[in-house]
């Protein structure tokens, strides 16, 4: 590393991260008029050379295993430019009995280009939750304060979904969905009969044209990017239109160090690592929103140590790194025989589930507190690698019997997955590393993850509801846990289900928490956080679709504030 | 395969300009995607199949590799089988970049072939058609391993070889096809379910 390039420009604004937090801070800042800088640690994204849309695995020589088979450990290689679990030179680590697995994506859009696509409200609850059981924290926020940009946002993303009234699951502004599959219509059935809600999914996937961009022509491959921008990511639907002002300037390949501040204690500018010149650079700008994922968030703060924050910037507090939480998650399937008589039709509709269940036990005592959802999939989808590895587990031989097999066998699984609340705990956070570094000199995070009995609780009452769905229906659940040992009742690692949030956390008390309702820094008035680390709770809903009403919201209040010359 | 991608991009290229970093008012039409997957479709159709010269295993190894997996996935009256679908290839192909993949297929063809010699006195290409099949029916269940343990190297080899071979066929033209998977195309509407099993 040479000398340190300074810019003399100054910008308004220095947004870290483009995925939905910091794509959503880029177009409404940039459509503002603010001046914009926004920082990626990766490459920029070319949907139309990028994107495997259409692709069949035939047409790639790796098959969508990834070159020496290894794509699989990361969703397979034809997901859109997707990150990884592990980034060379980039690592990270975890402390002695934690294992916490922390997916990264480097690319503008970040996680955005390959996402779920599940766009779920919180409900008016979620914000009181101390309130409610006297676990956690409230919000500083109502469900009613948000709930305007709830409405902003699904208007301008797009997204499908159905009126129906279930408190847990607030309703939103919704497109049409698409038709049930066979295999959601007989879930569905089994679902009524048991009591268990089961209604429309709600994705950010268009069933008709908005603002220009075309309706899903539903191959079914949302994950791989969708060349048509009919699904929603930053990249392609936050990113162009903040472009479009010629107030934002995008600058690829940086990582950012450390954020800068005066002997005020006001936040200056931001100093980064060009990958590319290997080279340390820097932004000046007047305000600061970093949303570069929730734990890179922290881990840019608690690296952003001067003689004024001592303990990391913005971190009075020391709740920087803690109250981190990922979704429970524990999924299991089962082998329906009545589908082997299934005439082959066009099974692949959107990138994702036509029908979910949202919490539906809200109305009595559980053995757990707060709740989940389930989402399921399965049935006739596009034949891929390790399609019948679990058949040829469990019926083994070869020959003619085993094309056979496979031929009575293919569609007729479905699978479910749970998807729900974790309670903040002390033994849950990041923080430094004291001992280790990645490539670019930066000191890298150490997580600490434990569930407690209300996950592991919560993961056997799932396993309980998927046994008695598949059986409902007349099928076989073909899913054994354990009920001891390190991963009990299915539930996956921490981090696995990639809903990492809280980890710079709003309040209404400057003493444990890191930001005000407005995402605003409490000691740093010109510094916001705008992706997953402000959630004071992370409910059974996936976060993106509130990470950008949070986002949406606090970008008008700097924008306000800077017109008032408070910024 | 390099040229058929370079071309697939840059009909895409043409097709979307604007899209990703112009403005989101700016993106191709649903006949324009349906254009692109024919063109692909087509591409793909045209590629020669000629002769393969593998990248990993040595001549010998690979036609014992070639025959294991015809005997796993063989032709049969409805369509081809895992030869046929290049499962061999493709094999070889991730073989020759997993160092693991090549101590479990490098190593497994050895103990085969020494399973062979010590039982019939010669290697497993030597062997005739029933030999093959009572070592196959040997090694191709885990119950086997249970009752004779000097088996379960086989018995393990062969489940790691029936995978990747199932994997080479079922993602091939002819083993999706086998299956009848109908889709990976553009739909104006998406027309839900024809008609719920009973």
């Amino acid at each position: 590393m040479s000398q340190v390039i300074r810019s003399p420009k100054q910008y308004d604004v220095c947004i870290i991260g483009s995925g939905a937090g910091g794509g959503m801070a880029a177009k409404v800042l940039a459509e503002g008029g603010l001046s914009c800088a926004l920082l990626e640690a990766g490459p920029d994204v070319h949907p139309e050379k990028d994107f495997k849309m259409f692709l069949w695995p035939y047409e790639a020589p790796h098959r969508g295993a990834g070159v020496g088979g290894h794509a699989r450990e990361n969703f397979g290689e034809f997901l859109a430019p997707n990150g990884a679990w592990h980034i060379e030179g980039e690592p990270y680590t975890s402390a002695p009995g934690s294992d916490f697995q922390w997916f990264r994506s480097r690319i503008v859009g970040g996680r955005t280009n390959h996402w779920g696509r599940i766009a779920l409200r919180f409900a008016p609850i979620d914000f009181k939750s101390k309130t409610r059981d006297g676990l956690g924290d409230d919000w500083p926020i109502t469900y009613e304060e948000l709930s305007p940009y709830y409405d902003k946002v699904e208007s301008y993303i797009g997204v499908f979904g159905t009126k129906e009234n279930v408190p847990s699951a607030p309703d939103g502004v919704f497109l049409p969905p698409p038709k049930p599959r066979c295999t959601e219509l007989m879930v569905k059935k089994a679902c009524d009969k048991l009591g268990i809600t089961c209604i429309p999914s709600r994705l950010a996937i268009l069933t008709k044209s908005v603002n220009g961009r075309l309706p899903c022509h539903y191959c079914g491959q949302c994950g791989r990017g969708c060349v048509t921008a009919s699904n929603f990511s930053s990249s392609q639907v936050l990113i162009p239109p903040a472009l479009k002002t010629g107030k934002l300037t995008l600058i690829t390949g940086a990582m950012a160090r450390e954020i800068l501040v005066d002997k005020d204690g006001k936040a200056i500018g931001v100093s980064y690592i060009d990958k590319a010149s290997r080279s340390e650079k820097r932004i000046n700008a007047r305000a600061i929103v970093v949303a570069a994922s929730a734990c890179e968030s922290a881990r840019l703060l608690l690296n952003s140590k001067s003689v004024l924050f001592p303990a990391g910037l913005a971190n009075s507090s020391g709740a920087v790194g803690k109250y981190l939480t990922d979704s429970v998650g524990s999924g299991g399937y089962g082998y329906f025989p009545q589908l082997e008589k299934m005439p082959p039709h066009n099974h692949d509709g959107v990138g994702g589930m036509h029908m979910y269940m949202p919490w539906w036990k809200f109305d009595r005592k559980n053995d757990f507190p707060r709740g989940y959802h389930i989402e399921f999939g399965g049935g006739r989808e596009m034949p891929g690698v390790g399609l019948f590895s679990g058949m040829n587990r469990e019926e083994e031989g070869y020959g003619v019997s085993l094309k056979q097999r496979a031929r009575k066998q293919y569609g007729c699984h479905i699978g479910f997955a749970g998807r729900g609340e974790m309670i903040p705990n002390p033994d849950t956070y990041c923080e430094i590393d004291p001992d280790v570094v990645d490539e670019w000199g930066i000191p890298v995070l150490r997580f600490h993850f434990k569930w407690s009995d209300y996950e592991l609780l919560q993961a056997k009452d799932m396993q309980e509801t998927f046994r008695s769905i598949v059986e409902t229906m007349g099928g076989e659940y073909k899913t054994r846990t354990s009920i001891h040992g390190d991963l009990p009742f299915g539930i996956e690692a921490g981090g696995k289900i990639i809903h990492e949030v809280g980890t710079a956390r709003m309040g209404a008390d400057p003493k444990t928490s890191v930001l005000n309702g407005f995402c605003q820094a409490h000691d740093v008035k010109n510094l916001f956080v705008t992706d997953g680390a402000p959630l004071v709770t992370n409910p059974d809903k996936n976060p993106t679709l509130t990470i950008m009403a949070l986002s949406w919201r606090a970008s008008e209040y700097l924008l306000d504030e800077a017109r008032k010359g408070n910024i | 395969m390099a040229n058929e991608s370079i071309s697939r991009r840059d009909i895409l290229r043409t097709l979307a300009v604007g899209a990703a970093a112009g403005s989101v008012l700016q993106v191709i039409s649903a006949e324009a995607a349906e254009y692109v997957h024919q063109m692909v479709h087509k591409e793909k159709a045209a590629a020669p199949a000629g002769n393969y010269t593998p990248k990993y295993f040595s001549a010998s190894q690979y036609a014992m590799l070639v025959n294991l997996c015809d005997m796993i996935i063989p032709k049969d009256e409805k369509c081809g089988g895992a030869i046929e679908a290049g499962a061999p290839e493709f094999i070889d192909l991730l073989t020759s970049e997993n160092d693991k993949f090549q101590l479990r297929l490098g190593g497994g063809l050895f103990w085969l072939d020494g399973y062979c010699t010590d039982h019939y006195g010669k290697v497993f290409l030597e062997c005739t058609p029933e030999q093959k099949k009572d070592v196959l029916d040997l090694i191709a269940f885990r119950k086997n391993a249970k009752q004779d343990p000097s088996l379960s190297q086989g018995v393990s080899f062969f489940a790691f070889l029936r995978n990747m071979t199932c994997d080479g066929y079922y993602t091939s033209k002819i083993g999706i096809a086998d299956l009848g998977y109908i889709g990976n195309t553009s739909l104006r509407e998406f027309p839900g379910c024809p008609t719920l099993p009973e």
